[in-house]
């Protein structure tokens, strides 16, 4: 993106239409927990978190690496045992009926565990015969799955040969081919290229018309807007905000804010001169934000006081900011 | 990126329903486990044959015929009255089958928990971590019982195994085989970092296994302060009950039922063992 002075507007798209709260409220709930706790020692990692997700439903938890997303996820599949809390998937505890669970999951890990030495075809068979599915159903599932997956000239391709998006790919086909009605998604495009992501935003956006239900994890927050109906905010085990994404912004941030850069030495002192500007201004060792309503006019007022920053740009508030505001930390941190 | 998708080919049938996956999972899981890993090793099935049957092979025609004409001139009469073939033949079965499950059982435990995460996968399946040790277990036995058939059938057509129960020996070759490589798993399912403890395995422990073992002359030649090697060491008594069967190794009863029982207790507390450290690393 190029920022030069004075502004570069760059607007993202508005947000999908989110599906209301009373259609959700008529939905049966799929995964419910209470007060879910899991310490590792004297480590907490998840520290009380509650949440339900009804059936169709794309859920997300935001938060940075480390807030307890992955561990909670491993605690729906019933692979960590929670140390305090109650959790049913489908009305089932995943510890104590871990098989039937899992039987309706489909899990696509935060790292890839494709075996690369098999053909991809193989990689989808091999794992449908995990879930004692006959050969009879899987061979033309399999060729279905390669085709979702945008995959089927690769089929006898080795796993070692494919690119990182085409192994995410093939990863989230392989989590399908037990048609689960729940899919769990761990950092799903972490690493990967942003085309990459597009095409596999567009897959989950398939799954989700299906009627599959989305839990996903992410600390990428366009990732969040794009994915999530609902979505709680995680940090240190704690979840600090729950809502869509629009509700949450609309809720702990501003419709617009501005960013303007003036050299690391001077964003502190600066901010200073225009803390009365707008609604809140926040100082980032990078940058200097500041939440506002109508971003332009900010952007001249501060013009106005002669200030000339390096660079700035007025964009619509994202989840970073609800985050920013709810940790008094960045995502990237 | 192609984006039009042309009609794909349905599955006739909605796949069974979770319990009924899960039923499956719970009474066939180790065989499905199983069936990965025999796909795996088809895509290094050359390199299996190359290894487990050339490799004693070159030990047959080394040792078998070479040294063989040297000790037989001599009379070899230490060796319960055969031919040297005939005496190191089942030995040689058993250390085929030893010396490829010192593998099996120790770099693909490490890929399957660290390098390619392999475990992963169908643990987040209706598979259960026991399953998972088990079904490797499975799929290297297959392998080493494979391998030992095709080795002895070899050896069969030198003329080198006199009794029709020689066949047995292949059983008890494989014996031999998951009688070091449970434990070896178990201990390899602890493992965070591979920092050459394989290797030392291999040459510090299952090398000097196979010299001290009885393998190429009895155990009895050597002194008594190290015969236990051999008593401890299952390759001695895969060894020992594989020439009771082969040519008819005359030794107690009590003796060969000993052989079994302690390669069945080795390879049957290993697993268990390795049970017990799969679980505890998989399930946190």
């Amino acid at each position: 993106m190029s920022e030069t002075t004075p502004s570069v507007r760059s607007l993202p798209p508005e947000p999908a239409p989110r599906r209301g709260a009373a259609a959700a409220a008529e939905r049966p709930v799929v995964i419910r927990a209470e007060n879910l706790v899991k310490r590792y020692g004297d480590f907490t990692a998840v520290d009380g978190i509650s949440f339900e997700v009804p059936a169709g439903e794309s859920f997300g938890l935001l938060g940075p690496n480390g807030a307890g997303k992955s561990t909670t996820m491993r605690m729906i599949g019933g692979v960590s045992r929670r140390t305090g809390g109650r959790l049913e998937i489908m009305g089932l505890d995943p510890e104590e009926q871990g098989p039937v669970v899992r039987a309706h999951l489909g899990v696509v890990p935060q790292q890839d565990n494709l075996d690369e030495e098999l053909r991809v075809r193989d990689n989808l068979l091999i794992y449908g015969r995990y879930f004692g599915l006959p050969r009879a159903y899987l061979k033309p599932k399999v060729e279905q799955l390669l085709d979702f997956a945008q995959l089927s000239d690769k089929a006898n391709s080795r796993v070692d040969d494919l690119s990182g998006g085409m192994k995410r790919r093939l990863t989230i086909a392989r989590s399908l081919v037990n048609e689960p009605k729940i899919l769990l998604l761990d950092e799903p495009t972490t690493g990967l290229d942003p085309q990459a992501r597009h095409v596999l935003w567009d897959r989950l956006f398939r799954l989700k018309e299906q009627g599959v239900t989305l839990v996903l994890t992410t600390h990428h927050m366009d990732e969040a807007e794009q994915l999530c109906d609902r979505l709680i905010v995680v940090d240190e085990g704690r979840i600090m905000a729950e809502g869509s994404p629009a509700e949450l912004i609309r809720r702990y941030s501003t419709r617009e804010v501005v960013e303007l850069r003036f050299g690391a030495d001077r964003n502190a002192a600066v901010a200073q001169q225009i803390g009365d500007l707008g609604d809140r201004v926040e100082a980032l060792p990078d940058r200097v934000l500041i939440y506002a309503r109508d971003g332009e006019a900010v952007l001249e007022a501060v013009v106005a006081r002669g200030l000339s920053p390096v660079t700035s740009l007025v964009r619509r508030s994202s989840l970073e900011d609800v985050f920013l505001k709810l940790t008094g930390r960045s995502l990237a941190d | 990126m192609r984006t039009s998708t042309t009609p794909s080919p349905r599955p006739a049938l909605p796949p069974p329903g979770p319990e009924e996956l899960a039923r499956r999972g719970r009474r066939f899981g180790v065989w499905y486990f199983a069936e990965h890993q025999l796909l795996a090793m088809r895509s290094y099935l050359s390199v299996i044959v190359a290894f487990s049957v050339g490799h004693p092979l070159l030990y047959l025609v080394a040792m078998g015929v070479g040294l063989a004409s040297l000790v037989d001139a001599n009379g070899g009469g230490d060796f319960g009255g055969v031919d040297y073939l005939v005496f190191i033949v089942p030995a040689l079965l058993a250390t085929g089958a030893f010396m490829a499950a010192s593998g099996e059982f120790t770099w693909p435990i490490m890929d399957g928990f660290k390098w390619h995460r392999l475990y992963y996968g169908p643990l987040v399946s209706p598979l259960q971590p026991w399953q998972i040790a088990a079904g490797h277990t499975l799929a290297v036995a297959i392998r080493l019982f494979s391998q030992s058939l095709v080795y002895y059938l070899i050896v069969a057509a030198f003329g080198a195994v006199p009794s029709g129960f020689g066949i047995l020996s292949v059983v008890t070759a494989t014996l031999a085989g998951l009688a070091i490589g449970t434990p070896l798993m178990a201990y390899a399912a602890t493992i965070r970092e591979e920092k050459a403890q394989f290797v030392m395995i291999q040459r510090f422990g299952v090398m000097p296994l196979m010299l001290f073992s009885g393998t190429f002359f009895p155990l009895t030649n050597l002194p008594v302060f190290l015969q236990w090697i051999g008593w401890l060491s299952p390759l001695w008594h895969a060894s020992e009950i594989g020439r009771v069967f082969s040519y008819g190794y005359d030794e107690p009863l009590w003796l060969s039922i000993a052989h079994v029982a302690y390669l069945v207790a080795l390879a049957a507390g290993g697993l268990a063992l390795a049970f017990r450290t799969y679980r505890q690393r998989l399930v946190d």
